[in-house]
């Protein structure tokens, strides 16, 4: 259980003459959820987008599953074995549910222009396989009864549901969702915890941004705080939530 | 692929129809069979975008560049012009190959860009190999320039030559019923690419970029790909250009043909390969017809000619694409995905 599986060191970013990270370090340990919370603006989503490689880094390293991240691009750690979500769900609208989740294979197979064209008989073994994992991810998130819808006709929840799908096609190794609850009632974010709970327990490692912090509290094994584009905690929930200087940052004090 | 009872008996009405189709042309005139051998090059060259276009979603208005090299590939190696004589089933796949290679040269710097300023970079490109065509001529002549490459052999398969006439067969029939496979093999190629895990990746990035990079496409060499496939379906169109005609020249591949094959995709049916087709069909035979009823029309009814037919020929055609994209904005027969995006968007 406290295998590393992502070490970040140093990791800095700058947008102009914005500091947006500032020598950032954490560990993720396989396994468990880890939830990253801050403010508006604490860098949250950039520090994401640079474990997810959109973003280049100004500086640090990232050492996943013991090996360097080269983070060059983002097809490169999603194969290097980390998935993500996005803030604003990116679906691809006007395909169906399955076929979302069949292009979140795309980076385990390896069929080409050559085979699709013969339809050889690996292609279509291939094929098949696709289509087999798809509809078991698409059962998995809860949403097998909406497979042929497309995507944009789907319900919030549901898009939501399907994104998770989505990365898990990939086969990640790490889980990461950038404010998976955001948008959605409270019975949409009880089952969305539910299902995290459910990846977790099938050995999955979660990072988790999130806004809720009723959420993260009751969820993450470990939770990290961000101000400023500086860590200011990291610690087990209990101990973050009466860490003072999480409290003024974060969770609101009546200084005003 | 399983077919219905319904669908084979269509399928043989349909093949049975293309099979006579020349003869009963024939009898208006061989011009007619020579049209739509032409209007089947315009249908390969549409279906060759629509790969570009139509599934991976990449605006490109330089496509006839493709179409050029292809030709010139075919010109220079069975002419005089060098005194090579290669076959033609050689040259065809040298010439996708070549095409090919030069989609993914031309798509390599464009690969940043989107919409229009990928459309400015690609129609700067077309006209670069335009105009290239017309000027390696000096110190070495290549391409003979804006004179072109004349006397380029026809196909032939030992003494059958695709030219000459054989019996009922006349040159332009024969060349009709190569057109046609040829057109079969690539309509099967683009239904089998589109429903395969590279046509997935190509929608992907068509609809998010962004999330299909996260997802783990490569959209760098997805893209180019794209541009790839496309071009080399245009080098194949190109060859058989040159072999049909037994003459290129630059003039050929000019911007409007580029604009014109993009009419085609767009008023068809962007990414729906029938609707692709049918555009393509539509407006490569619309302005002969019109060029065939405008002047009788206008001698009946008025005793003398009052309008040139050519200019009227391309207002009528400029207003039926007006009409088709106020009263159909997704194409004549759309993918059924672009019509829904369509329909969202105006809602």
């Amino acid at each position: 259980m406290t295998e590393v599986l992502l070490e970040a060191r140093n990791i800095g970013k700058k947008f102009g003459g914005v500091q947006a990270l500032k020598d950032v370090s954490l560990t993720i340990r396989r396994g468990e959820i880890y939830g990253l919370i801050g403010p508006n603006g604490a860098g949250k989503t950039t520090l994401f987008n640079v474990f997810t490689g959109l973003y280049p880094r100004d500086g640090g390293e990232v050492l996943f599953a013991g090996k360097p991240l080269t983070l060059e691009s983002p097809h490169t750690v999603a194969a290097a074995g980390i998935a993500r979500t996005f803030q604003n769900i990116r679906l691809f609208g006007n395909m169906t549910a399955r076929e979302n989740v069949m292009v979140g294979r795309h980076v385990r197979t390896r069929a080409g222009v050559v085979g699709a064209i013969l339809r050889t008989r690996a292609e279509r073994a291939e094929e098949t396989a696709i289509r087999r994992r798809a509809d078991e991810l698409l059962h998995y998130v809860g949403i097998a009864d909406r497979a042929d819808a497309l995507a944009r006709n789907l319900s919030y929840g549901d898009q939501r549901r399907l994104e998770i799908a989505r990365a898990l096609a990939t086969e990640p190794q790490l889980l990461a969702l950038d404010e998976p609850a955001a948008g959605m009632n409270a019975t949409e974010t009880a089952g969305l915890r539910q299902l995290i709970e459910g990846l977790r327990k099938d050995g999955l490692t979660v990072l988790l941004i999130e806004h809720d912090v009723k959420l993260v509290m009751g969820l993450c094994d470990r939770v990290a705080v961000l101000e400023y584009g500086e860590k200011i905690a990291e610690d087990v929930p209990e101990v973050v939530r009466s860490n003072p200087k999480v409290i003024e940052a974060y969770l609101g004090t009546s200084a005003h | 692929m399983g077919w219905t009872t319904k669908e084979k008996v269509g399928l043989a009405c349909i093949a049975a129809a293309l099979i006579a189709l020349p003869f009963v042309l024939a009898m208006a005139g061989t011009a007619w069979v020579r049209i739509t051998n032409f209007a089947v090059l315009f249908v390969l060259l549409s279906l060759g975008l629509n790969i570009v276009v139509g599934f991976a979603g990449l605006l490109d208005l330089g496509y006839v560049a493709f179409f050029a090299v292809g030709a010139y590939v075919y010109a220079l190696l069975a002419s005089p012009h060098f005194g090579l004589h290669l076959p033609f089933w050689a040259i065809l796949p040298i010439g996708a190959a070549v095409a090919g290679i030069a989609g993914a040269v031309l798509g390599a710097p464009t690969l940043r860009l989107r919409g229009d300023y990928l459309a400015i970079v690609t129609l700067g490109f077309g006209e670069i190999v335009r105009i290239f065509m017309n000027n390696l001529s000096a110190p070495v002549n290549i391409t003979n320039g804006p004179k072109g490459i004349n006397l380029i052999d026809p196909f032939r398969i030992g003494d059958f030559s695709f030219s000459a006439n054989s019996g009922a067969l006349s040159g332009p029939i024969k060349y009709y019923y190569f057109l046609l496979l040829v057109l079969l093999a690539v309509i099967v190629i683009n239904r089998r690419l589109q429903d395969s895990r590279i046509g997935r990746a190509w929608v992907a990035i068509r609809e998010d970029e962004i999330a299909a990079k996260a997802a783990g496409i490569n959209t760098r060499n997805i893209k180019l790909l794209a541009f790839a496939m496309g071009a080399s379906f245009g080098g194949i169109a190109g060859g058989m250009f040159a072999a049909i005609q037994g003459f290129v020249s630059p003039e050929s591949f000019i911007l409007n043909e580029s604009i014109m094959i993009l009419a085609m995709v767009v008023l068809g049916g962007m990414g729906n390969i029938w609707g692709v087709i049918a555009g393509a069909v539509l407006l490569s035979f619309m302005p002969e017809l019109l060029r065939y009823t405008v002047e009788p029309a206008q001698k009946a009814l008025f005793g003398k000619m009052l309008v040139d037919p050519e200019v009227l020929r391309m207002l009528i055609f400029g207003l039926a694409l007006v009409l088709t994209m106020r009263f159909r904005p997704a194409g004549l027969w759309p993918e059924t995905r672009h019509k829904r995006e369509l329909d969202a968007d105006r809602k």
